[in-house]
């Protein structure tokens, strides 16, 4: 995926501010707007990656995220070096969170984020390893 | 309906972008939490939510939701406000729980959209 046509975006997501997660997606979604990209696969990246992004917030001490838009897909790629997920099978159910109580007063920790991840991208991949870090890659086509 | 119809059929008043009160939404969704929100993708939503902070913004931007209705008379802080005004979301805010705010917009014809499954 890389020539003249591939556009490649880095972000730092810093640690432990919740008010400031959501920062990178949200320019994400500005600049796949200037592009012209389809409104639905703007929102379904949008999506997945604020999910991803608040997660690093919550879990890992924040990390770093590349995206990459070429003609064919957007790619995403989060890279944290969190406490790594336990047991990914069941992090991936629908309700089943780690989150502490005082995420879930803040409106997350329910559960829902790898779910919504999973359901708005094509392809989602987890490689976790138990203290070392977890780098989530997730794929949204450019046509249906 | 427009979002001075919601406006009136919840007593509510602006806190932000009354200038886009004629805005057509054409579905609703009431939670508190972010990411039941963030399940549910739909065009010109309103979100009705207790919930009152900066992630609440960010959430409805991300969903391309056009108002925002804070019950139990919550109100925004300065930074949501901006933020609201530079996405172009409307805040309302209104002094019903949240329930019967729900039950006010339903019996006037809004609906949630289709099931989550």
């Amino acid at each position: 995926m890389s020539n003249e046509n591939t556009i490649v975006m880095t972000y730092d997501v810093p640690a432990d501010d919740f008010t400031r997660a959501g920062e990178a997606s949200s320019n994400v979604k500005s600049k796949l707007k200037k592009m012209g990209v389809d409104p639905d696969i703007i929102r379904k990246v949008s999506i997945a990656m604020y999910e991803g992004e608040i997660n690093m917030v919550i879990h890992a001490c924040g990390g770093k995220i590349d995206v990459t838009v070429s003609p064919e897909e957007i790619e995403m790629v989060l890279k944290d070096q969190g406490p790594g997920i336990e047991d990914i099978e069941l992090a991936m159910q629908a309700g089943y969170s780690t989150a502490p109580d005082n995420i879930r007063s803040l409106g997350f920790g329910a559960g829902m984020g790898l779910p919504n991840m999973k359901k708005y991208t094509d392809e989602m991949i987890i490689d976790s390893v138990i203290g070392v870090g977890t780098t989530v890659t997730m794929r949204v086509k450019m046509r249906e | 309906m427009t979002i001075e119809d919601i406006r009136l059929i919840l007593d509510a008043k602006y806190v932000v972008g009354e200038e886009w009160k004629d805005r057509e939404v054409h579905t609703a969704c009431g939670s508190d939490m972010m990411s039941d929100v963030l399940a549910f993708m739909k065009d010109q939503s309103v979100l009705l939510t207790g919930l009152c902070n900066l992630q609440v913004i960010r959430t409805c931007e991300m969903m391309d939701i056009i108002c925002i209705v804070f019950v139990r008379g919550k109100l925004p802080d300065e930074a949501m406000m901006e933020m609201a005004k530079e996405k172009e979301i409307v805040i309302l805010s209104s002094g019903h729980r949240m329930f019967s705010a729900c039950g006010m917009l339903y019996e006037k014809g809004l609906r949630g959209g289709p099931d989550y499954r």
